[in-house]
């Protein structure tokens, strides 16, 4: 097989498993964050062991992150030395930033966050849990900023064989940047709400730790509530850049073929790159061309404006996209439901309706996968747009070896995936952590019922602190 | 200013700052299968728990400065040695999840502890490999193949595995009481011996195969100026010899002369090697980034690396002395 198809190949499966954890950890370490906070400020227990419980699988989560990205940071230069060369004096500085201002931070302060509950004060831990939580949305502001600059470079002129900046303040904030970035950190966000929402809802739906799943449900549906529609507000101005800056992707997403004006939005079709054209279409009139560039009738690119050579896969575009909107979508159902449930006070035990929130549990994370996709696979085939092909930059590796690597992190990251998921089901069935009150110790990890739980909320709140 | 110089100081700097903190970190690992008890190895695992993560971390800092600075060798040497490169990283899971699944398992935990000492393992032989290969020499022409499993790669990967097991018992040293701060003095002494026989077969080889290196030791005035290393080196085997047999005395010495032997071995590799970043192909000012990629890096390093430094002690402060079986969570 060719060395470029399986390069992009590992790279493929090694980024798209990696990011599923940082997705959970950027959200949920907010989520523990203000928990801890709200702890620190009202003293009441109940917060304390929201933070208790999700403290677990945040801690495999982001231990997942670590040794899944280790990887990453060296694949440039193993399997895409040419783009390290050529590319690298403008990408490098960004992801030595990431090191030196997110990486170092997180890990530093993620040991006294995990381990140091017996040997720092409740401040200096709360202090611990913001900082992990800041260096988490800094790593991801360098990485969106290196990202970004690949699908709308700037700041940058190209001398002796290589891409060199000429404004960094330019090549970090480029046009596409702050698009991006909030986006992915809204989507971290909607994924780490979703998650506390569905187990939530399975422990109301299944009567067990009622008082604790309240807590955490409530807030996680008044997250979505306000995530969800911000989501999509957000994505709409990252559709009109993609249409200012990457017209051909944004053909591709939606399906265009011919350059045209009004044009209708395709719910559904089946590109076929071959002919070029869609075998099937289901079409709403001037939709897409109302919904880009705002105007019924205004102009949008279509694929054919560029020569073979020059367009992304469609079909994996399109519908990566589709699959993103579908579940986006639900997420904003599941907002407007909760809501309209809250009014009616039946938000915590409308069976339907929890078993639709327990179902949703994996939508975020899928539609950050699906968003990818739709950005990574619609640059193609540039590496940086209009300016570095991909099959130009590949280390010249013999085949077999790339196969064997990309054989080693399917069984390996396969055989992990199931572990991590058989511990995170073992945490869930576990369930809460119950205050009792009576020692230094007071939260244990032995599931007790409901019970032991009620009398100690409201317990003298200096006593309860571990 | 001569930025080349700068940041092979600075690469150096990472380097170092890797190999003395993951060197402990994996060198438990290496020496877990001779630990004796299921809780002496909880106890060995727990007082790495809460600072694997952050000496790690320098393995991505040294990536990412060769990355800024030197965009050729980091290229080069990268998609040369393609297969250690990998293997050490997926070495490198094995070892992380340990720590994730170990305390939170029943069942399962001898596999554990067994990911954790074929992570360790597996991850320093491939490091010592590739150090190996890269002081023999990488050729940069893409139609020339480089080998790199070589009788020398694989001496400076065992003597890297005995270096890395005698940092990581004299972590142990320091970390525990009782039998297993007494078998981590055990281990520690045929470790040295065999981390000194590998320091000398290689510096021999080295001086035979390469006469540039022969000539860089061996002629005057090199000679007076470089032999203070050799030299050190032995004083600080006594020492260190003698603070391992000392148990009532000593608990954090052995771990502070250990990690200035491989700083010494460092510095005369360093010495050997000196001005190629590939060597005896590609010297530092011939691969180095352009101006503009190093000032703006360079800033970030001035103001972080202090910081990164204090809070990272600070976080050994508060996990400061023994650790004890309520260090988890």
């Amino acid at each position: 097989m060719d060395p470029a198809i399986l390069s992009r190949m590992q790279f493929a499966f090694t980024i798209s498993y990696h990011i599923i954890f940082p997705a959970i950890t950027i959200g949920l370490s907010v989520y523990l964050a203000v928990m801890e906070g709200l702890w620190l400020r009202t003293k009441k227990p109940e917060y304390l062991q929201q933070v208790k419980f999700w403290l677990k699988p945040f801690a495999i989560t982001f231990g997942m992150g670590v040794v899944s990205g280790v990887v990453l940071s060296y694949q440039f230069g193993t399997n895409f030395s040419r783009f390290s060369e050529v590319v690298g004096p403008i990408l490098s500085p960004l992801l030595a930033y990431e090191v030196l201002t997110a990486f170092f931070l997180e890990a530093g302060f993620l040991g006294i966050m995990l381990f140091g509950w017996k040997r720092v004060s409740p401040k200096v831990h709360f202090m611990a849990t913001v900082v992990v939580c800041v260096g988490t949305l800094m790593s991801a502001f360098w990485i969106l900023a290196a990202n970004s600059w690949m699908h709308t470079p700037a700041g940058y002129i190209f001398q002796d064989g290589r891409f060199e900046a000429e404004n960094w303040l330019e090549v970090i904030f480029n046009p596409s940047f702050p698009y991006r970035y909030f986006h992915m950190v809204i989507a971290s966000l909607l994924s780490a709400s979703l998650i506390v929402a569905g187990v939530n809802a399975l422990y109301l739906r299944q009567k067990k730790h009622q008082e604790f799943a309240r807590v955490g449900f409530s807030f996680a549906m008044w997250s979505l509530l306000i995530l969800a529609p911000t989501q999509v507000l957000i994505g709409d101005f990252h559709g009109l850049n993609v249409a200012e800056h990457q017209p051909i992707k944004l053909a591709a997403m939606e399906g265009i073929w011919e350059t045209e004006r009004g044009a209708p939005l395709r719910v559904f079709a089946v590109p076929n790159s071959e002919t070029e054209r869609n075998d099937f279409e289901l079409s709403i009139p001037k939709l897409a061309s109302l919904i880009i560039t705002h105007d019924s009738e205004g102009e949008i690119k279509g694929l054919k404006s560029v020569a073979k050579d020059q367009r992304p896969p469609v079909a994996v575009v399109f519908f990566s996209f589709r699959v993103m909107l579908g579940l986006g979508g639900l997420m904003l159902l599941l907002a407007v439901l909760g809501v309209v449930l809250r009014v009616k006070g039946r938000l915590y035990i409308y069976k339907p309706f929890l078993t639709f929130a327990t179902l949703m549990i994996p939508s975020g994370i899928i539609a950050t996968l699906a968003g990818w996709y739709v950005v990574e696979v619609g640059r193609q085939p540039w590496l940086v747009q209009g300016l570095v092909r991909t099959e130009d930059v590949v280390s010249i590796l013999p085949a077999e070896n790339i196969a064997f690597t990309l054989g080693l992190f399917v069984v390996v990251y396969g055989l992990l995936f199931s572990v991590y998921l058989y511990f995170i089901r073992k945490l869930v069935r576990k369930g809460p952590p119950v205050l009792l009150g009576d020692d230094d110790n007071h939260l244990t990890d032995d599931s007790v019922q409901l019970a032991t739980l009620t009398p100690v909320i409201g317990l003298d709140a200096d006593k309860v602190r571990t | 200013m001569d930025w080349a110089i700068t940041w092979l100081m600075i690469l150096g700097f990472g380097v170092l700052m890797y190999v003395i903190l993951d060197g402990f970190s994996l060198g438990v690992g290496i020496i877990f299968p001779w630990l004796k008890s299921e809780q002496q190895r909880g106890v060995a695992m727990r007082s790495l728990s809460h600072v694997w993560d952050s000496n790690q971390t320098w393995l991505v800092f040294g990536g990412v400065v060769l990355f800024v600075a030197f965009p050729q060798a980091y290229a080069v040497v990268l998609s040369k040695l393609y297969l250690p490169v990998m293997l050490m990283l997926i070495a490198l899971i094995f070892r992380g999840v340990a720590f994730e699944f170990r305390f939170k398992a029943e069942s399962s935990r001898r596999w554990w502890d067994f990911s954790f000492a074929f992570g360790c393992t597996l991850a320093t032989l491939c490091q010592g490999i590739i150090l190996g290969t890269l002081v023999q020499g990488i050729k940069v022409d893409p139609s020339v193949s480089t080998s790199w499993l070589t009788p020398f790669s694989a001496i400076t990967a065992l003597s890297l595995l005995a270096g890395y097991g005698l940092l990581g018992s004299c972590w142990l040293i320091q970390k525990s009481e009782g039998d297993l701060a007494r078998q981590a003095r055990a281990i520690a002494l045929p470790l040295l011996t065999c981390v000194l026989v590998g320091l000398v077969i290689v510096s021999i080889w080295m001086l035979v195969k390469e006469p540039t290196v022969a000539e860089r030791w061996l002629s005057t005035p090199n000679l007076y100026f470089l032999m203070p290393i050799p030299v050190l080196t032995a004083v600080v085997t006594i020492a260190l010899v003698k603070a391992i047999n000392e148990p009532e005395k000593h608990h954090l010495v052995p771990l502070l002369l250990a990690i200035v032997l491989f700083a010494l071995a460092l510095v005369g590799l360093v010495v050997g090697t000196f001005p190629y970043i590939i060597p005896r192909e590609v010297t530092i000012w011939q691969a180095i980034a352009p101006d503009s990629t190093l000032s703006f890096a360079f800033v970030g390093v001035m103001i972080f690396i202090p910081v990164i430094l204090l809070y990272n002690a600070f976080a050994y402060r508060v996990f400061w002395g023994k650790t004890n079986e309520a260090d988890g969570y």
